[in-house]
């Protein structure tokens, strides 16, 4: 069966357990991982994973004869920026798991199938993918007015990145709960714990609901939804049934449900305590896999948009440093 | 600084936990009133979590804080109103708001071992122009000279003060004391050095009064200790204490215990008490503001509070995560009905 092609870029922990993860995939096949630094073990990993890897940046993927059908971004959001217009002119399809959110937010179970189009398609956050499926769960039951998550990783699963701007996980996910979870109103907070061994990530999704809301059916709802997402999420799961709770005194009238999540990693290439990481890359792979099936049957953008090949234009070949 | 060590009441921000923030206009004018005619030079104004608190998960506030701010920045003749901010849970967006309403100094919060998520706010706040304060908190999990490394970080980034902050009331005397000597010894050429303790075990007051002699030079308080767990250092015992000892606060005791016993105590629902739950948390470590919170899993779920925090400390939950409040509530009521359904003893 053939694959669509795919190039990983950023070669560190997140990209190489996002290899891993592909490289199981009977959709997508990993032809490329990019890095920008010749040193990076992750180009060794990949290519010991027998994937032609380069230091080269964007600069060398759009140089190749055979460009891929899709790009996973694992850089920052600044990288991304400055990649996504020559992803996007160069016909490939960008999954992007940076903080940029250049395109729509993107989660699988909820609303991929609006996106499958989409040039550029959004990861938002690892508290957004734990938790925005269950806001969903919840909102397409009954009105959420209020949705409001609160995601608690280990310390140690925290990179430099997200510690220099714990601003952009709050508010990016805080948009996601409502435009894609259908909240009227997201919140979004996060905790970094440091204890050893490091905990399993965990999140709690807390809805406002009517004080009438059918329970039972939210309840449903919540269970189907944690076995679509333990689908492409294996750790993912539910520490209790759904609490729910009448209004406090506090609470403006509404009643609240409270669902408590455990995410384990799969331990591709990160720990299994790393489920946050887990579950971007789980999430990406699965988005991938999605795009995979139109663009091999012919009706995926990336034929519309014209061959694939840095031959057909001046563009990006010009440019190699 | 007219005195040799700034006291920082912190009764409307620590207390709003006693009060399950639900502060009204009128008591933040009248507190803060009577805390800048006692001469307090910094009063704190924020929901007990930081700005952005206010949700679900640790409880909405009454009034929004950003109004509670504005009346008290409106009320203080010569005080200065501060803000927290914990990044996770607020953000530089939420300061900005603080700041617009008056505020003038940035208290920025985060557990002890992650100073580096306060870089983004203390850039924020000095660009602002406001005087800036660390807060390293559950300062008891963490040896001192890492304690001093991250208070290094804090001050990198814009702090102009970092407190030990004893959120559990754990640390025991010396503990407190060479933590503060271990960050005046990192620090002190570049920033001052704050203590902010708490009742569990009683040493809020004798912890500070040690923590001046290592040489902190701020030290909170709150009125009537209102705060989390058994309550905060009494702004009242500490201005006591240090005038008995010949050390300037700059504060008038007569006039500060009438706040206390005029202004505070009529309209507080009961005193901070070391009672059982609260003495659990400083003997295992937990953070205070989760008192109010397990008494509440307590009665939803029908297992002890004191059992609930005790688990909660051996899980080494850090400060900001209630919501695992709840989760070990549904482990132990769980355990519950195990044991009743195998008739083992409970």
């Amino acid at each position: 069966m053939s694959k669509a092609t795919a190039a990983i870029v950023g070669p560190g922990n997140i990209g190489t357990d996002l290899l891993a993860k592909l490289q199981r995939s009977d959709q997508v096949e990993v032809r490329y991982m990019v890095g920008v630094d010749p040193a990076s073990d992750g180009l060794d990993r990949a290519r010991a994973r027998g994937v032609e890897a380069s230091a080269g940046g964007v600069d060398w993927l759009l140089d190749r004869a055979e460009l891929p059908d899709l790009v996973f971004e694992a850089t920052s959001a600044r990288a991304h920026l400055a990649n996504a217009p020559r992803y996007a002119e160069a016909g490939i399809q960008a999954i992007d798991l940076t903080p940029a959110a250049a395109g729509p937010l993107v989660c699988p179970p909820v609303n991929l199938h609006e996106h499958l189009d989409a040039p550029n398609l959004n990861m938002i956050t690892c508290g957004g993918q734990a938790t925005i499926p269950m806001v969903h769960a919840v909102s397409r039951v009954t009105p959420v007015p209020y949705a409001e998550i609160v995601a608690s990783i280990a310390s140690r699963s925290a990179g430099p990145g997200t510690r220099a701007n714990i601003d952009e996980f709050t508010t990016t996910t805080a948009r996601a709960i409502e435009q894609v979870g259908g909240a009227e109103r997201g919140k979004a907070i996060i905790i970094l714990n440091p204890v050893d061994p490091p905990m399993i990530m965990r999140d709690t999704v807390f809805c406002a609901i009517s004080p009438d809301a059918d329970t039972t059916a939210i309840t449903e709802s919540v269970l189907a939804m944690t076995e679509t997402v333990a689908r492409y999420v294996p750790g993912y799961t539910l520490r209790a049934e759904p609490q729910f709770d009448p209004p406090g005194d506090t609470w403006s009238g509404w009643a609240r449900v409270a669902v408590f999540l455990e995410v384990r990693g799969n331990g591709d290439y990160l720990p299994s305590w790393a489920g946050n990481l887990d579950i971007m890359t789980a999430a990406a792979a699965q988005v991938g896999t999605r795009l995979a099936g139109p663009l091999l049957a012919g009706t995926g953008r990336a034929d519309a948009a014209g061959p694939r090949t840095s031959t057909a234009g001046a563009g990006a070949s010009g440019v190699t440093a | 600084m007219t005195g040799n060590v700034r006291i920082t009441d912190s009764t409307l921000r620590d207390g709003s936990h006693a009060m399950r923030h639900q502060f009204t206009e009128g008591q933040v004018r009248a507190v803060v009133s009577a805390l800048d005619g006692a001469g307090v030079e910094v009063i704190e104004v924020s929901h007990g979590d930081g700005l952005g608190g206010c949700s679900f998960n640790y409880g909405f506030s009454g009034t929004d804080e950003i109004a509670l701010i504005r009346a008290a920045v409106d009320e203080a003749a010569t005080a200065r109103i501060a803000v927290l901010l914990l990044p996770g849970v607020g953000t530089a967006e939420d300061l900005r708001r603080a700041h617009d309403a008056g505020a003038s100094v940035a208290r920025i919060a985060t557990h002890c071992t992650e100073a580096d998520v306060s870089v983004q706010h203390f850039g924020a706040a000095r660009e602002l122009g406001m005087e800036t304060v660390g807060f390293l908190m559950l300062a008891h999990r963490l040896e001192p000279a890492a304690l001093a490394r991250q208070a290094r970080i804090m001050v990198d980034a814009g702090a102009q003060c970092v407190y030990v902050v004893d959120s559990a009331g754990a640390l025991v005397l010396t503990d407190a004391q060479t933590r503060v000597q271990a960050l005046i010894d990192e620090i002190s050429a570049d920033a001052q050095v704050g203590f902010h303790g708490h009742q569990n075990l009683s040493l809020g007051v004798a912890n500070s009064v040690l923590a001046y002699q290592a040489g902190a030079r701020q030290i909170d308080g709150a009125l009537c200790a209102l705060g989390a767990g058994a309550g905060n250092a009494p702004t009242v015992v500490l201005a006591a204490t240090f005038d008995r000892m010949g050390i300037k606060t700059g504060v008038d005791v007569p006039a500060v215990l009438s706040a206390a016993e005029d202004v505070v105590a009529p309209f507080i629902p009961r005193l901070p008490w070391m009672d059982r739950s609260s003495i659990v948390q400083g003997y295992a470590g937990v953070y205070s503001s989760f008192l109010l919170h397990a008494q509440r899993a307590a009665e939803r779920y029908g297992v002890p509070a004191h059992e609930i925090l005790q688990r909660v400390g051996e899980a080494g939950y850090v400060g900001g995560q209630e919501d695992m409040i709840i989760d070990v509530a549904l482990q132990l009521q769980r355990q519950r009905d195990r044991d009743m359904a195998t008739g083992a003893r409970p």
